[in-house]
C-alpha cells in the first residue's frame, strides 16, 4: 500500500504528500490538467509546445533549470493528450527550491519572446526527430484521424502539422497559460525525506498567494460509436509492408480497463503470447508484432501492428491475426493463462513502485483520475478478472464494424 | 508570504559526504563470486550472471550475439515458448545482452517466485541446443529489423563513429550486416556456447530484497557447474584508427531526410588514466546535462535540435569522448561549427566560480540520487568490477568533483579538446 496524506489550498491546488524517509531525496511534482485533448484543432501541438515554453523563465525568475541544478536537482516534464506533468528530485534539505521555482511558474511565466521562439524551433526538431526523419513516422497521424472523427484524440500531442508549431504567437501563449494554468488545474505530488507537516508549510508560503483563476470545465465532444470498419492504404519509402489495425476501447476508468488490459499482455506481451507465438514463430508472417493500448483518459484505442515479413502479403497478414482474435472469442483462455498476465501485472507494480518518482507521478495521475487511493486497489482489480470476462469483452472489442485498418506499403 | 525575488537558502550538494553502500561477497563452490546487495522494501529480485562472452571473444563477427540471443530458444527439455511461458507465468523477465568483453543473461522477479526460475535460469547455461529452424528465423527477423534501421540517420551515423574510433574489425567498432548474419552457422554457435558459458568465466550480481536462503540456492544451481576453471583465451584486438581524424566527412543516407545525426568523437583512455575522473566534470560542463555549454548554446540559444550531449564511453579497454545530436538538416553544418566554437571558449577562457559550483552541485546531487535503490548500487558496483577498479574509484570521482579547479579545468579542456583530434560526421 503507498501511504500518502492529502489536503487542498483555499485556492483549490490539490496537495499530497508521500513520505519515504529511506531516501536523501524529495520529488515533487506537479501536474495540470490539460493536455492535446484541449487545443482547438487549427492550434494543435500547444500543449506541448507550451510545456516546453515552462522552462523560459517565470515572472521573479528569469531561468527554471539554473537554480535547480544549483541545488543538486534534475527534472524533466511530459505531455500527452491528457495532461502535463513536470517533476524533478533533489536532496530533500534544499526542497523550497523546487517550492519556489514550481509556484512562480504557476504564478505566471515571463512569458519571454526569445523562448518562443527558441522552442519554436526545438519542438520542430523534436517533431521532425520522432515522426518525419523516422520510417513508419507518419503512422499515428494517419491512424488517429482514421480512429476519431469527432474527439480531440484524433490530433497527436506533438500537433497535427509543424505549421501549427510554427506559427504560434506570444498571445496565443499568454492566453493558453492563463486558461489551464491555474491552481484550480493543478496537482501538486510532494514525495521522499519530507513530512506532511513541512508541505503544509511550504505550500502554504508558496502557493497561497496564486489566485485561483477560473476553473476550466471541459466540455469535449464525445465519439460516436463507430459502425462500420474503416479502412485506409499508404505507400511509403521504407524496406517493409507493415500491418496496423486499432478497435475503440472504454475510458481509464470503465470497469472493463483491467481485462482490457489483460487481454493486450495475452495477445501481445511477451515472447509466451500468442500474437507472437503464432505468427511471430509458427506461420513466420511477421518478423515482429506487438499488441497494446493508449492508457487514455478518455475511450481509447487497443491496437496491433507488426511488419510483415517480405513476400508476405498484407491480406494474408490481417487474415492470420484475425484467426486468433476468433479464437479469443469463441474460447475461453485457460485458467493458468489468465493467472500468468495477473502474475505479470503485479510484478510489474512491484517494479514500477520501487522509485518514489513513480510513485509520486502516480499519486498525482490517479488523483486526477478522481481519487489517489484508486492507486492501492489496481491490483485487487486486476485479479478479479475472470475467464469470462476475457472473452465476453473480446467479443466487444474485437468487431469489425469497431475497426481501422492501415495496409502501409514499402515503395 | 514567500519573497518570490530571493532564492531559497540552499545547503550546496558539493559539501555533502556521499557513500556507496559496500556489497556482501560470497563465492560459491566452484569459484564463482557472487555480489550482492541487499536494499530497498519491494519485494523484488535482480540476478545478473555476467559471463566473459562478448564479441571480444568471437572469431567471426555475429557469433557471441547470436549465441547470447538463442540461449533462451531452446533446451533438450524445452522449446523456446515453453522457456518464455515458464518465465513469463511467474511475472518475471529474463533477459539477455551481448557487449563488447562481456554478456549478460539477467533475471528480474519478485523473490517469491525465485525457487522456481532459477532451475531454468540453470538449464539456459548448461543446456542450450541452437535449434536450426530458430537461428533460421533469427537470421531472418534481425535482416528485417537491420533493413529498417538503416533508414535512420542516427543509426548509420552511430555505426560509422566507432568503426573510425576503433576499425571495423575491433569489438568497440565492428557492426552487424546481412552477410553477417547469413554466414553464422549452428555449429559455430554450439561451440561458442561450450567454451564460453557451459565451460565459461562467470561473475554474479544481485540485488534487491534478497531471502535468506538465495546464496544457498545460487549454489545448488549453480555452485557445481564446470565454470571457472579455465583460463580465458588471450585476445589481443589492435586498435586502428581511421585516417579522417580531424577532417569533415558527410554522408548522405537518405535523399529526403529532413534532420542529420552529428557525431564528433576522439579516442580517449579508459577509467584507469588519471585524467579520467577530472575530464568527467569537464564534460559535464561541456555538455552532460542539461544546463551545459552545448545544450545552453545549441539547443536553449539556437534551436538547432532537440537535444545535444556529450560523454566518454562506457569500454574496458580504451574509451573515447563523444558528441552526438540530431540537428535540423540545414543547420548541421552550424551546429559543428558551434560544437568547436564551445571547444575554444573552454580552452581559452577559465570557467567562472559560479558556474563550476553549479556543474559540482548538479553532479553531486544527482550521485546522492542514484545511491539509493538496490539496482543502481549493483549497478555502479559491477561498472567498478569489471573495470578492475575498486571502491576508491567511486571516492576519487567525489574528490574529483569537489576539488576540481578553473585552471585545472582549462588545463584539461586545452590537452583534449582540440577540433583537429576528433572525428567528424554528419549523416542526412
Amino acid at each position: 500500500m503507498i501511504q500518502f496524506d492529502r489536503f487542498s489550498l483555499a485556492n483549490g491546488l490539490r496537495v499530497l504528500v508521500h513520505e519515504d524517509h529511506s531516501t536523501p531525496m524529495a520529488v515533487v511534482n506537479v501536474l495540470y490538467d490539460v493536455g492535446a485533448k484541449d487545443e482547438s484543432e487549427s492550434k494543435t501541438g500547444f500543449a506541448h509546445l507550451f510545456e516546453h515554453l515552462m522552462f523560459g523563465g517565470s515572472v521573479n525568475v528569469p531561468s527554471y533549470d539554473d537554480p535547480l541544478q544549483l541545488a543538486g536537482g534534475e527534472n524533466n516534464a511530459f505531455t500527452t493528450n491528457d495532461l502535463t506533468n513536470y517533476y524533478c528530485q533533489l536532496p530533500a534539505q534544499n526542497i523550497e527550491t523546487a517550492f519556489w521555482l514550481e509556484s512562480d511558474r504557476m504564478l505566471s511565466l515571463a512569458f519571454s519572446k526569445k523562448s518562443l521562439e527558441v522552442q519554436r524551433k526545438v519542438v520542430c526538431e523534436e517533431f521532425k526527430e520522432h515522426y518525419i526523419n523516422k520510417p513508419y513516422g507518419d503512422v499515428w497521424f494517419k491512424m488517429r484521424e482514421l480512429a476519431y472523427k469527432v474527439h480531440p484524440y484524433k490530433w497527436q500531442t506533438i500537433g497535427k502539422e509543424l505549421s501549427h508549431i510554427e506559427n504560434a504567437k506570444i498571445e496565443d501563449v499568454k492566453n493558453f497559460f492563463f486558461k489551464h494554468y491555474r491552481p484550480s488545474n493543478a496537482i501538486l505530488v510532494v514525495a521522499g525525506d519530507i513530512t506532511t507537516a513541512q508541505v503544509k508549510e511550504l505550500a502554504e508560503n508558496w502557493f497561497g498567494d496564486i489566485p485561483a483563476g477560473e476553473k476550466y470545465e471541459r466540455n469535449l465532444p464525445q465519439e460516436p460509436k463507430q459502425t462500420e470498419p474503416r479502412r485506409l492504404e499508404v505507400k511509403a519509402n521504407v524496406p517493409l509492408d507493415a500491418f496496423y489495425k486499432c478497435w475503440h476501447v472504454g475510458s481509464r476508468l470503465d470497469s472493463t480497463y483491467y481485462a482490457m488490459d489483460l487481454i493486450t499482455e495475452i495477445l501481445g506481451g511477451g515472447g509466451s503470447s500468442r500474437l507472437y507465438q503464432a505468427l511471430v514463430k509458427e506461420k513466420k508472417l511477421f518478423s515482429n508484432i506487438d499488441c497494446y493500448h493508449f492508457g487514455s483518459t478518455d475511450a481509447g484505442l487497443l491496437a496491433i501492428e507488426g511488419k510483415l515479413v517480405k513476400g508476405v502479403k498484407l491480406q494474408d497478414a490481417e487474415k492470420a491475426v484475425e484467426e486468433e482474435l476468433t479464437k479469443i472469442k469463441n474460447e475461453q483462455v485457460s485458467e493458468s493463462e489468465l493467472e500468468k498476465v495477473k502474475n505479470k501485472t503485479e510484478s510489474a507494480i512491484a517494479f514500477e513502485d520501487m522509485s518514489v518518482m513513480n510513485r509520486a507521478s502516480s499519486i498525482a495521475m490517479y488523483e486526477l483520475l478522481g481519487d489517489a487511493q484508486l492507486m492501492n486497489t489496481e491490483l485487487s482489480k486486476y485479479q478479479q478478472v475472470t475467464v469470462a470476462d476475457i472473452q465476453q469483452l473480446s467479443n466487444e472489442i474485437f468487431d469489425e464494424n469497431n475497426s481501422n485498418t492501415l495496409y502501409y506499403y514499402a515503395n | 508570504m514567500a519573497n518570490r525575488t530571493i532564492a531559497p537558502k540552499i545547503i550546496d550538494p558539493v559539501e555533502f559526504d556521499l557513500h556507496l553502500k559496500p556489497y556482501e561477497k560470497k563465492t560459491l563452490d566452484n569459484g564463482i563470486e557472487v555480489y550482492a546487495i541487499d536494499a530497498g522494501a519491494e519485494e523484488v529480485l535482480q540476478i545478473e550472471w555476467v559471463f566473459f562472452a562478448g564479441n571480444w571473444y568471437e572469431q567471426q563477427n555475429m557469433i557471441a550475439a547470436t549465441t547470447n540471443f538463442l540461449l533462451k530458444n531452446g533446451t533438450t527439455s524445452k522449446t523456446a515458448f515453453q522457456i518464455s511461458e515458464h518465465f513469463e507465468y511467474y511475472g518475471a523477465y529474463l533477459s539477455r545482452g551481448c557487449y563488447n568483453e562481456t554478456s549478460t543473461i539477467t533475471l528480474h522477479c519478485l523473490n517469491k517466485h525465485i525457487e522456481e526460475l532459477l532451475p531454468v535460469v540453470q538449464e539456459l547455461i548448461t543446456d542450450a541446443t541452437f535449434p536450426e529452424d530458430e537461428l533460421k528465423l533469427y537470421k531472418q527477423n534481425n535482416k528485417q529489423r537491420l533493413s529498417v534501421n538503416l533508414k535512420k540517420c542516427d543509426f548509420v551515423a552511430n555505426r560509422h563513429i566507432d568503426e573510425y574510433l576503433f576499425g571495423i574489425d575491433h569489438p568497440y567498432g565492428k557492426y552487424s550486416s546481412a552477410e553477417a548474419y547469413d554466414a553464422v552457422d549452428r555449429d559455430q554457435l554450439k561451440a561458442f556456447y561450450d567454451q564460453f558459458y557451459r565451460h565459461g568465466k562467470c561473475v554474479l550480481f544481485v540485488a534487491g530484497k534478497i531471502p535468506a536462503n538465495l546464496f544457498a540456492q545460487l549454489n545448488k544451481y549453480f555452485g557445481s557447474l564446470p565454470l571457472n576453471n579455465k583460463a580465458l583465451p588471450e585476445v589481443a584486438h589492435p586498435i586502428v584508427q581511421s585516417p579522417n581524424i580531424g577532417s569533415p566527412i558527410r554522408l548522405s543516407n537518405d535523399p529526403d531526410g529532413v534532420q542529420g545525426a552529428v557525431r564528433m568523437a576522439r579516442p580517449f583512455p579508459n577509467r584507469h588514466h588519471p585524467d579520467f575522473l577530472n575530464v568527467q566534470v569537464l564534460n559535464t560542463l561541456f555538455g552532460g546535462f542539461f544546463g551545459s555549454r552545448l545544450m545552453n548554446n545549441i539547443r536553449e540559444d539556437k534551436g538547432y535540435t532537440y537535444g545535444i550531449h556529450s560523454y566518454l564511453q562506457n569500454h574496458i579497454h580504451s574509451s573515447a569522448w563523444m558528441i552526438t545530436t540530431e540537428a535540423g538538416k540545414d543547420v548541421c553544418d552550424a551546429t559543428v561549427k558551434e560544437v568547436y566554437k564551445e571547444m575554444k571558449k573552454l580552452r581559452e577562457k577559465l570557467v567562472d566560480d559560479e558556474e563550476l559550483l553549479l556543474v559540482k552541485n548538479f553532479m553531486m546531487g544527482s550521485i546522492l540520487g542514484d545511491l539509493d535503490g538496490p539496482f543502481h548500487i549493483i549497478g555502479r558496483w559491477k561498472n567498478i568490477i569489471l573495470n578492475d577498479l575498486d571502491e576508491s574509484y567511486f571516492y576519487n570521482s567525489i574528490r574529483a568533483i569537489k576539488s576540481i579547479t578553473p585552471a585545472e579545468l582549462q588545463e584539461l579542456a586545452n590537452k583534449y579538446l582540440q577540433p583537429k583530434e576528433f572525428y567528424e560526421l554528419v549523416v542526412v
